[in-house]
């Protein structure tokens, strides 16, 4: 993996140091974010019951991961009989590996990709381009992202963060194309120049939203049509899936797809959801000869493993938990250096690549809970960032910190000393003008951007001894 | 030990302790019990949007949400009524070419239209397909509640027909009209069983969209810009 | 009924007048309050923070000193929460799991035990200003105390409610995330003063003091007139 370069904490103190002073993305992201509350709510009101919905596909899901193995094998055996190739990998590097044998094996030059989050995780782009292969990103927003050269801003509106200035300065850079500040001349462009591809690609590789059990099939939910064209034309298909995908019976999309759609953009249902059962079946006038389902683990197993956070696999990937965080609103989805940004991200992202080296993501939170009150598939997911803080510290005790804690333990334990603390609090803030605003300044953090409290002339404890013994 | 095995392992030793059952922490919300989470989605459809009691209401529903989406509908007497209609849209639009799959409902109508049509049965060029204004189809069913069109590869004449062309012409009978999405897969079930699914099946609901710049809605990201239902 | 009285730290040194105000109201609705001044705090700190043995050692105190307490009233949904929703948790598997839950039980946040336990709205409060309330997360979504602030302020003689674009969404406090993630929190914050300042309000009220003095913090350093007070103090008012 082409790994960070400088510590991932440190990246993220940086960037969002940087993006919470950015005004102006506070205000594109909230613009943005407020059509998204229209739709949402007003489509969400329309659901005879939408909190038992949600408990449904919650417990759908749960029954689905309860018995993972077997509808994994269930889903193998269904797709085979029509002809579909199936790989399993554990790692990204052996992901990529069957990716590239594929390819090479097919003398393929060019390649078109529909939305394929699970390829971000495993960095494929980065290695076809390095082995010189053409790859396109399909999905507009990650188009725009792909010749920014940036990773997805947020997984479900990857480039949200641009404004058409921006957008029309790139198409003119790599594409030489006039200027236009037409969100719909914008769109007529990347459509002109993708057209050719999806019908000159040799193999197209997409995602999946939904593995179907019991019919074999995978489901994949767009809105633009650039994954239905890249499963067409491509005479390959490949599609990368986390084993996790899973819904048992193929009836149960008629539950997750209009979820999905509501919770993850407003709509009733989302332009396009399609369902693939293999290659192209005898009597078909199209459709890829040959098509690989390739499965990846890359750590799924591990947190599969943990029960207290299982849940986590239920996510559906609608992105309403970044919609909704102000956390994300504020730092931004790049700020995060992972795959999936906000709240799912910060709770998975420290097991699929370590407790240690991520826990600052699961400390970025006030715990406000708006992202578990809006998932559709009901992850407990600010509890999540809650255990991740205590599995971090069980497993390595921060000293200072630690320290911290004991003291304060301590004191409060100690009603007098308590008491005394205020009382000197109350002594030596006066005290607290001559340092404020310069590095010996205690509470820095605090005043840096707050004014700080007065402690009170008379504590209510001091009061309450004054009332009794009166 | 393959690849395959040791992810099954794994999956295995995983699943050896229990998750708590959804709504466990911190929600109101009383777990169903677990034999009805089996059932789950027999009773999914009582969660879901309204489609409202008859047919006469779901086509109102299916007629709404067309508009909101953009898709347009016409509801026509019998098929010539469809033919005539489809030739004052070839005109309108100045179509000069069109495609079309092999099928009782949509072979009558491309010879009405008196264009070069391209049939997608037993293959096609995609470059000639990507020339044409229109791709004509047919479709399983139509659902009310979202205001979409299933089709499958075997229904509508492949996997491009009804996305490549910058115009889905789809003609349907009022009666392959659905209340809801539970009973369009209930349907897609019974059309196509056990094994006989097309290598693809869709859920079509509106035009192609995309919002990705600046959430600005814009129709024909990839694939059609316009989406008309010829509705008999 | 006889009330113990949990003070949090931070009513305790900066905001007595939210306590004070506490007992005039419920006093005055005939309880007898009694306050064990031997309890600081509620261990939240080092539990947000991941040191959940510190946390319990923290607790342990509260667990047994109110061990036989009536009812327990807090006023702020912060602390609340941590004892009504997160004592149980932090103790599951420890002897004392079950005095987590016992006390869990019978512990209530101040506006929650006024309507909900009581069923009382109307405390004869007048406070004839403009206010625009801020719902602190964990009342809001642990404790579900939407409709309960909202029903004591409607009876409050003068008072006009005018809710802020967003109400729901987190001002930025987060305890120790405050400081750990400053400039986030403040970025929070001023979203959340700025939407309250939309309203034109007098007041920003709000069941918890925490978020309060965060907020009010944020006020002060930009000059801004609207003021924060606590629904305590609002409705204490005559
Ligand atoms: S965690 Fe829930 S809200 Fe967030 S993306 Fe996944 S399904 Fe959506």
């Amino acid at each position: 993996m082409s790994d960070v370069a400088i510590a991932p904490r440190a990246q993220f103190f940086e960037d969002a140091d940087r993006i919470t002073h950015d005004t102006e993305h506070r205000r594109r992201i909230q613009t943005a974010m407020g059509k998204y509350y229209v739709s949402r709510y007003s489509r969400q009101a329309l659901f005879r019951n939408w909190q038992e919905a949600r408990q449904t596909a919650a417990e759908t899901k749960w029954a689905a991961l309860k018995e993972l193995d077997k509808h994994l094998e269930a889903f193998e055996r269904n797709a085979t009989a029509r002809g579909t190739q199936v790989h399993w990998t554990s790692t990204g590097e052996q992901a990529r590996q069957v990716i590239v044998d594929i390819i090479r094996r097919h003398n393929a030059r060019r390649i078109v990709k529909s939305k394929v989050m699970t390829s971000e995780e495993i960095h494929l782009n980065q290695l076809l381009e390095q082995l010189g292969y053409d790859v396109i990103e399909s999905d507009l927003g990650e188009y725009i992202q792909q010749l920014k050269g940036e990773p997805p801003y947020h997984f479900v509106f990857p480039c949200m963060h641009l404004s058409r200035e921006e957008i029309s300065d790139l198409f003119e850079n790599h594409l030489g194309t006039a200027q236009t500040h037409d969100p719909e001349e914008l769109t007529m462009i990347a459509r002109r120049v993708l057209r050719q591809k999806y019908i000159d690609a040799d193999i197209g590789i997409t995602g999946a939203n939904f593995v179907v059990a019991d019919t074999g099939m995978i489901s994949i939910t767009e809105n633009e049509g650039n994954a239905r064209l890249t499963a067409a034309l491509p005479r390959v298909m490949i599609t990368l899936v986390g084993i996790e995908k899973v819904l048992p019976k193929f009836s149960d999309l008629a539950l997750f797809l209009p979820m999905l759609a509501t919770a993850g953009t407003g709509q009733p249902l989302t332009g396009y959801n399609t369902m693939y059962a293999g290659p192209k079946q005898p009597g078909e006038s199209d459709g890829p000869i040959e098509w690989h389902v390739i499965f990846l683990d890359n750590n799924r197993t591990a947190l599969l493993a943990d029960p207290q956070q299982r849940d986590a696999l239920h996510c559906i990937r609608c992105g309403a938990c970044l919609n909704v965080c102000p956390i994300f609103k504020n730092v931004g989805g790049l700020s995060y250096g992972t795959t999936y940004q906000g709240p799912i991200g910060s709770v998975i992202t420290p097991h699929f690549r370590g407790l240690q080296d991520w826990k600052h993501l699961s400390g970025a939170s006030s715990l406000c809970g708006a992202c578990t009150e809006t998932c559709p598939v009901k992850i407990d997911l600010h509890h999540h960032l809650l255990h991740n803080r205590r599995n971090a510290i069980d497993e390595k005790r921060g000293f200072l910190e630690g320290m911290l804690w004991r003291g304060f333990t301590f004191l409060i334990n100690r009603p007098k000393l308590f008491s005394l603390s205020i009382k000197l609090g109350r002594l030596f803030q006066p005290l607290h003008a001559l340092v404020k605003g310069t590095i010996f300044d205690p509470a820095a953090a605090w005043t840096k951007s707050r004014e700080l409290p007065e402690v009170a002339h008379e504590s209510f404890r001091d009061y309450w001894k004054r009332r009794q013994s009166k | 030990m393959t690849e395959r095995e040791k992810i099954f392992t794994r999956i295995r030793d995983a699943l050896k302790t229990q998750a708590p059952m959804p709504g466990h922490h911190g929600s109101s919300h009383k777990p169903h019990a677990i034999s009805e989470a089996r059932n789950a989605i027999a009773g999914a459809r009582q969660w879901l949007p309204d489609p409202g009691a008859d047919s006469a209401a779901w086509l109102e529903q299916f007629q709404k949400l067309s508009a909101e989406l953009k898709t347009v509908v016409h509801l026509c007497n019998d098929e010539a009524d469809v033919h005539s209609k489809l030739r004052e849209l070839a005109l309108a639009e100045g179509w000069r070419k069109v495609a079309a799959h092999r099928h009782p409902l949509i072979s009558p109508a491309a010879t009405a239209i008196a264009l070069p049509a391209l049939e997608t049965d037993g293959g096609y060029d995609a470059n000639e397909m990507a020339k044409c204004d229109v791709g004509i189809t047919a479709c399983d069913a139509l659902v009310a509640q979202t205001g979409s069109i299933f089709l499958t590869t075997r229904s509508a004449g492949g996997r491009a027909l009804s996305v490549l062309p910058p115009h889905h012409v789809v003609i349907a009978h009022r009666d392959q009209l659905v209340p809801d999405l539970p009973a369009a897969f209930e349907l897609m079930t019974r059309l196509y069983g056990e094994n006989q699914w097309p290598s693809m099946s869709t859920l079509i609901t509106g035009p192609s969209r995309t919002g990705d710049i600046e959430r600005i809605l814009v129709l024909g990201a990839h694939g059609p810009r316009k989406l008309t239902v010829f509705l008999i | 009924m006889k009330i113990s009285l949990f003070v949090p730290c931070y009513i305790d040194a900066i905001y007595p007048k939210v306590a004070i105000s506490m007992v005039r109201i419920l006093e005055k609705l005939g309880h007898t309050i009694e306050f064990p001044e031997e309890l600081t705090c509620c261990g939240q700190p080092p539990f947000n923070s991941g040191y959940w043995d510190d946390a319990r050692r923290s607790a342990r105190p509260v667990l047994e000193r109110l061990k036989d307490a009536e009812v327990v009233v807090i006023g702020s949904g912060s602390c609340g929460a941590m004892m009504k929703v997160f004592y149980p948790e932090l103790f599951a598997g420890h002897p004392e799991e079950a005095s987590a839950k016992a006390l869990s039980a019978k512990t209530w946040e101040f506006t929650d035990f006024l309507v909900t336990k009581l069923g009382v709205t109307d405390l004869g409060a007048t406070f004839p200003h403009k206010v625009t309330f801020h719902d602190g997360c964990h009342g809001l979504r642990e404790l579900k105390t939407k409709k309960q602030p909202r029903e004591l302020l409607a009876k409050v003689r003068g008072l006009e409610l005018v809710e802020m674009k967003e109400a729901e969404t987190c001002c930025g406090f987060g305890g120790t995330f405050a400081t750990k993630y400053a400039s986030v929190s403040t970025a929070m914050g001023e979203v959340k003063c700025a939407s309250a300042a939309e309203t034109n309000a007098d007041f920003i009220v709000s069941a918890d003091s925490s978020c309060l003095m965060h907020v009010q913090g944020l006020l002060d350093r930009q000059r801004r007139p609207i003021r924060t007070i606590h629904i305590a103090e609002v409705l204490a008012s005559e």
